[in-house]
């Protein structure tokens, strides 16, 4: 599938004070029933965001909020940025974590660190993955809280986030990865350009160990 | 140049293509599917109207939606029976093999690919489940990936992939009585923390790990990904080999013995040098009991509920702190005294029949205790529960007083009716207990199968290497 491009994002700031939320936080498995790719957004974080026990099929808009949960704060509502502690992501490797936060509206997660898989399939469907260094990610939580309004910048291109103070944090990121997310690319389709590789590499392993291409279904 | 480790190996033998980087595309043996993370995929092929790459190289069940009881009267939920349909229908189009709801062979995805021959050695193992890390346990590169991946993987038979870097954990010496596979592996996340894996493939070696059956390097194995790696791995040996002889797609005849020759070579090399070594020594592991919401959170079954108070690390011990209130503990409880009033034996960590023989060692001629509400049972397979049956544990486990279930996922995750309420304490041989896991407000305590079979005889935590002498 293609993906909306990612160059600048200059957003608010939402800040989720908890280390290793894990996939199941992100969207509780009663959702993950559906076989599309959107709609997750208004059972993201369904545990901590409302009161009742969520359920597939509810009308989320007349569900019970959970005052003290951060997202329901009335000074974060259309936040494009989520800052996050560490390991953020952990656990499954369900791409609902992502199409969640995505459908929700995050472009940008920054985070100490990520769980591996998870920040592979953010980047994978149009959400920007950034870690930065824990004392970093201390500030930037300090000055989201005391500040209405926070937003930061993010260069996807120059690899830097800056605040509204004029500090610039540069982050990494794999050239591949940047590309994809830059360019908004469909990765099966660059990767049947090389076509060609695939088929003279199955080629050469049917001649090493060729019981690896023997038929599985044998009914 | 120092020798290659297992990793390296198979890594070199699955790159087609460089990309110059940083990553590869790496070409997939084996993918495995199932109804959750599967839908989608076939929806995006369908919508670019792409067709497979490699039609047998892929293999499908359903397990995480499926219901453990009453089967022939199908899924009473309309979502879980629309997802599952949806598998089927997928299959049927594309021309994948799939073990159904009522094939004797159905079970949890990372079960059957082994108990099948369907995961050998040197393969590249891929499925869009974390827990994909199971399979590794045969000298494989096995992980998981996610929906795009698996897209990616049904058209093109490779992914892109960044290389990992290199960890041995080593477990040396001799567990003793008692202690599982599982113990080994809560007792390594405890140690190195479950972001500790990140960033690694890991391979598990020692003395301690070669002693295991294929059963229980897969349970150590599976568990890799709660330590934070994708991956794990154990190198080839006379274990791995003779597990395979004569499973259904194992191979045959001639290709056997090249298969075999082939396996041999898949270790890592005794000079091959790790980017990281973690140690530990298998007679100090004690039969292990996690206490709060993250598999790192685990202590010796002797020991008691940590004091957050303790902690050095702010952010730890809040995480700490939430982990009690949620678990309903308080610092300083002695493990013993928590008593959990739901059972489960079951998941892709500890459904296999070697556990299921371990639990109802423990059961034989005892029942459950008064305050335990409900146990179960879910055996990891159809053919695992067949097995059972014959040789006498279902009867073993009924006259306990637990329930004998159909294979899937089960309360693992409680994507089907088995789950926990709010509140109920369990003990469980699954991989998770991450808040809401097994239900919402449900509370977890990962252990053993032999473990949570004392707890259910005992009505508590107890010592299992008590009952036994
Ligand atoms: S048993 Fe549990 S961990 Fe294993 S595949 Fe099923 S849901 Fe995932």
């Amino acid at each position: 599938m293609s993906m909306e491009p990612i160059r600048q994002v200059d957003g608010l700031v939402a800040p989720l004070d908890r280390s290793n939320v894990d996939t199941d936080a992100i969207i509780p498995k009663q959702f993950l029933k559906s076989i599309h790719r959107t709609g997750f957004g208004p059972n993201l974080f369904d545990e901590l965001r409302y009161l009742d026990a969520g359920e597939p099929g509810q009308d989320c808009a007349k569900r019970p909020l959970n005052p003290d949960f951060v997202l329901n704060q009335p000074r974060y509502q259309g936040a494009t940025i989520l800052l996050a502690r560490e390991n953020f992501g952990c656990g499954s490797s369900r791409e609902h974590a992502p199409w969640a936060l995505a459908d929700y509206g995050f472009r940008v997660l920054i985070a100490p660190s990520f769980a591996d898989i998870f920040y592979n399939n953010c980047s994978k469907n149009g959400i920007l993955p950034i870690s930065l260094n824990a004392q970093i990610v201390d500030a930037l939580f300090a000055a989201t809280q005391s500040t209405e309004g926070y937003r930061l910048h993010v260069d996807l291109a120059k690899q830097v986030v800056s605040t509204p103070d004029g500090s610039e944090y540069p982050f990494d990121i794999d050239p591949h990865r940047k590309h994809m997310l830059l360019e908004g690319l469909d990765e099966i389709g660059l990767t049947l350009g090389h076509a060609d590789a695939i088929r003279a590499y199955e080629q050469q392993r049917r001649q090493v160990t060729p019981w690896l291409f023997e038929d599985l279904d044998m009914a | 140049m120092g020798g290659q480790t297992l990793y390296d190996k198979l890594w070199d033998a699955h790159v087609v293509r460089d990309n110059g980087d940083g990553t590869a595309l790496l070409y997939i043996d084996r993918q495995l599917v199932h109804e959750v993370t599967s839908p989608q995929a076939f929806e995006g092929l369908r919508l670019a109207d792409r067709p497979l790459w490699r039609v047998a190289a892929n293999l499908a069940v359903v397990d995480h939606n499926v219901p453990t009881t009453d089967r022939d009267q199908g899924i009473a939920d309309p979502i879980s029976a629309l997802q599952v349909d949806t598998l089927t229908k997928n299959c049927q189009a594309y021309g994948i093999t799939q073990f159904g709801l009522l094939d004797r062979r159905q079970g949890i995805v990372h079960i059957i690919g082994p108990e099948q021959g369907a995961t050998q050695p040197g393969m590249t193992v891929v499925c869009g489940d974390s827990h994909t890390s199971t399979h590794g346990a045969f000298g494989a590169l096995a992980f998981g990936i996610g929906t795009s991946e698996v897209e990616h993987a049904l058209a093109t038979q490779t992914v892109v992939q960044a290389r990992s870097k290199r960890m041995l954990v080593r477990v040396d010496g001799k567990t003793g009585p008692g202690v599982t596979a599982k113990d080994i592996m809560l007792a390594i996340i405890g140690k190195i923390g479950t972001a500790g894996g990140t960033g690694y493939a890991v391979e598990y070696g020692g003395e301690a790990i070669r002693a295991l059956p294929m059963s229980g390097r897969m349970t150590i194995c599976n568990m890799s990904i709660e330590a934070g790696a994708r991956c794990g791995m154990v190198g080839v040996d006379e274990t791995t080999i003779e597990y395979l002889r004569d499973r259904p797609y194992a191979p045959k005849g001639e290709h056997w013995d090249q298969a075999v020759d082939y396996w041999r070579s898949l270790v890592s090399d005794t000079d091959a040098e790790f980017d990281r070594v973690v140690t530990l020594d298998a007679a100090t592991i004690k039969p292990q009991v996690s206490w709060g919401t993250s598999p790192e959170m685990v202590v010796d079954v002797d020991g008691v509920v940590p004091d957050p108070a303790a902690e050095p690390d702010e952010t730890k011990r809040a995480g700490m702190q939430r982990a009690l209130e949620y678990m309903g503990l308080t610092p300083g409880t002695r493990i013993r005294d928590i008593a959990p009033e739901k059972i489960f034996i079951g998941s892709c960590t500890n459904s296999r029949i070697e556990d299921l023989r371990a639990a109802a060692q423990v059961l034989r001629g005892k029942h459950i205790a008064k305050g335990i509400r409900e146990a179960m049972v879910v055996p990891g397979s159809g053919l695992i529960k067949w097995q059972a049956e014959k040789e006498g544990l279902a009867q073993v486990f009924k006259e306990a007083g637990f329930e004998w279930r159909d294979a899937g996922c089960s309360m693992c995750l409680g994507m089907n009716p088995d789950r926990l309420s709010p509140g109920e304490r369990c003990a469980s041989t699954s991989n998770r207990n991450f808040e809401g896991r097994q239900g919402a407000g449900g509370r977890t305590h990962l252990v053993s199968p032999e473990m949570a079979a004392a707890a259910a005889v005992a009505g508590h935590f107890v010592d299992v290497r008590e009952l036994e002498s």
